[in-house]
């Protein structure tokens, strides 16, 4: 059978917008009535071999396990904590997936995360029954203390970490900064100064903003270089 | 205190002419005016004027059910509220829920729950505010339109957006899209939502009175008129990111001049 593109790969399209018609595979937010495929979200048509699929330009964090996320506390229980991970579940994190004494034996949890703590976690288990579980055991994971949070859409971040992880890199070479990246769109940033850690945040709010241009890495490094270049001119003024 | 005079029954709802109140020809749909993702704080908005409706419509989800019974255990669940602001009448209206916004709710909602691919989001829910904030008739119709919009906008997985019109009969002639005079004034009202590529119909409702082929003649114009009204949605939600896409690629160009 024919297979014919009829939407233009790349080029934003609207839920119910014919894609193609054929025996394409279908990926994701791709649907078939009869032999054409239809989006499913506003997002960016993607052609991958003779795979259709849509990758959505909005919506927010669906957990999958082994992602790598941010989230706050919300709640101390008996045996673990209540995180929120923006997504539509309230994560739990037991006391058995923190380092520290473990058994039945109570402490106190509050001494290793309060209410309004920032930990980096990653998704143990998670399925259409059950919240998600996270854990803090490995390396990396755990409170955050320092850094700058920025919280974007979720839906973004395949494109703040770009292909290869090409816009990420470039981030952390451009400004000096070390950044890790929530799959549920919270950012952290730990710079030299504050002003690095400003150029960042701004770099990465355009990411959100600009997503789906073309030649956005080069616009961002552009921008990036600007900034420096203001900082470096303010700076001698000052001195 | 002083009353407002009510609103005089035209003497005619189609001219000489044959043009309506509005100088409309009776297979037009008023002006519309779509806008998306106009709210900050909601995951998904949208805004429809159609003649003198104003609509605003809000998306928040999928997101933790609350309370905690209401979630179903294998897909989302859609709520929605359509609500007239007391300024959106003539005579303030009462912002308690309505009879007929209790019902209005539940037509819209099952509207659009068709389309919404629930399923993909568990023990969820979506909630919809639809906040009427000038009518004009037919704004069950413009609701959807931007309910469905907001729903997009919102990053939702949805087949497709739905698109609702109204249809009528006017001193025994069919009229697309009544306004509010001629809804009251006027001998039938249908309303009409069409989920085009699947070829559904989600919601027909009638009031009045009309023939078996007067009834056909006018339920093919209302879904005349939602296909014209599903194209514009599409346009302008893709508008919102081929603006954003157009300034940033000539602020380029610009540097590179420079």
């Amino acid at each position: 059978m024919d297979m014919v593109l009829v939407a233009e790969p790349k080029q934003v399209v609207a839920p119910g917008e014919v894609l193609a018609e054929g025996d394409h595979l279908l990926g994701d937010n791709a649907y078939r009535i009869g032999t054409k495929i239809f989006s499913a979200c506003v997002g960016i048509l993607e052609v991958d071999g003779n795979r259709v699929f849509v990758v959505p330009l909005k919506g927010g964090y669906f957990p999958r396990v082994g992602d790598l996320v941010a989230g706050r506390i919300v709640d101390i229980g008996l045996s673990g904590w209540l995180v929120d991970i923006r997504a539509p579940y309230e994560a739990m994190l037991p006391a058995s997936e923190t380092p520290g004494p473990r058994g039945p034996r109570r402490r106190d949890l509050s001494t290793s995360y309060e209410v309004g703590d920032m930990v980096l976690a990653e998704i143990l288990a998670f399925d259409r029954t059950r919240d998600p579980l996270l854990t803090v055991k490995g390396p990396g994971l755990g409170k955050v203390a320092s850094g700058r949070v920025v919280e974007i859409s979720a839906a973004k971040i395949p494109r703040l970490i770009g292909r290869k992880g090409s816009m990420i890199s470039m981030l952390k070479k451009e400004t000096d900064c070390q950044i890790t990246v929530g799959q549920n769109g919270v950012v952290m940033v730990w710079g030299k100064s504050p002003e690095s850690e400003r150029v960042a945040v701004e770099a990465i709010y355009m990411v959100e903003r600009e997503a789906h241009t073309r030649g956005l890495t080069d616009r961002i490094r552009e921008m990036i270089s600007r900034s420096r270049v203001v900082e470096q001119v303010a700076g001698t003024q000052t001195a | 205190m002083n009353k407002l005079p009510e609103p005089k029954q035209p003497e005619k709802l189609i001219d000489d002419k044959g043009l309506r109140i509005d100088g409309r020809r009776l297979d037009e749909l008023r002006p519309i005016k779509l806008e998306v993702g106009l709210l900050d704080k909601a995951d998904g908005s949208a805004y429809i004027e159609q003649g003198k409706n104003k609509i605003l419509v809000a998306v928040y989800g999928p997101r933790e059910a609350h309370p905690k019974h209401i979630a179903m255990p294998e897909r989302a669940v859609i709520r929605c509220r359509y609500h007239m602001a007391p300024f959106s009448v003539d005579e303030r209206k009462n912002p308690a829920p309505s009879r007929r916004e209790m019902e209005l709710s539940k037509v819209i909602r099952e509207s659009l729950e068709p389309v919404v691919l629930t399923d993909l989001y568990p023990r969820t829910t979506i909630d919809l505010f639809i906040e009427v904030l000038q009518s004009d008739g037919g704004s069950r119709c413009a609701g959807i339109t931007a309910a469905s919009l907001a729903l997009a906008d919102a990053g939702i997985p949805m087949k497709e957006m739905v698109a609702a019109c109204a249809v009528g009969k006017i001193e025994g002639k069919l009229a697309l899209d009544l306004s509010d005079a001629e809804d009251k004034y006027g001998e039938a009202d249908i309303p009409v939502a069409l989920v085009p590529n699947a070829g559904l119909v989600t919601l027909l409702q009638m009031d009045g009175h009309l023939t078996l082929s007067e009834f056909e003649q006018g339920f093919t114009m209302a879904l005349e008129a939602c296909k014209t009204l599903n194209a514009m949605q599409r346009e302008v939600l893709k508008k919102k990111y081929a603006t954003i896409k157009e300034a940033a690629e000539e602020r380029e160009e610009a540097e590179v001049v420079a």
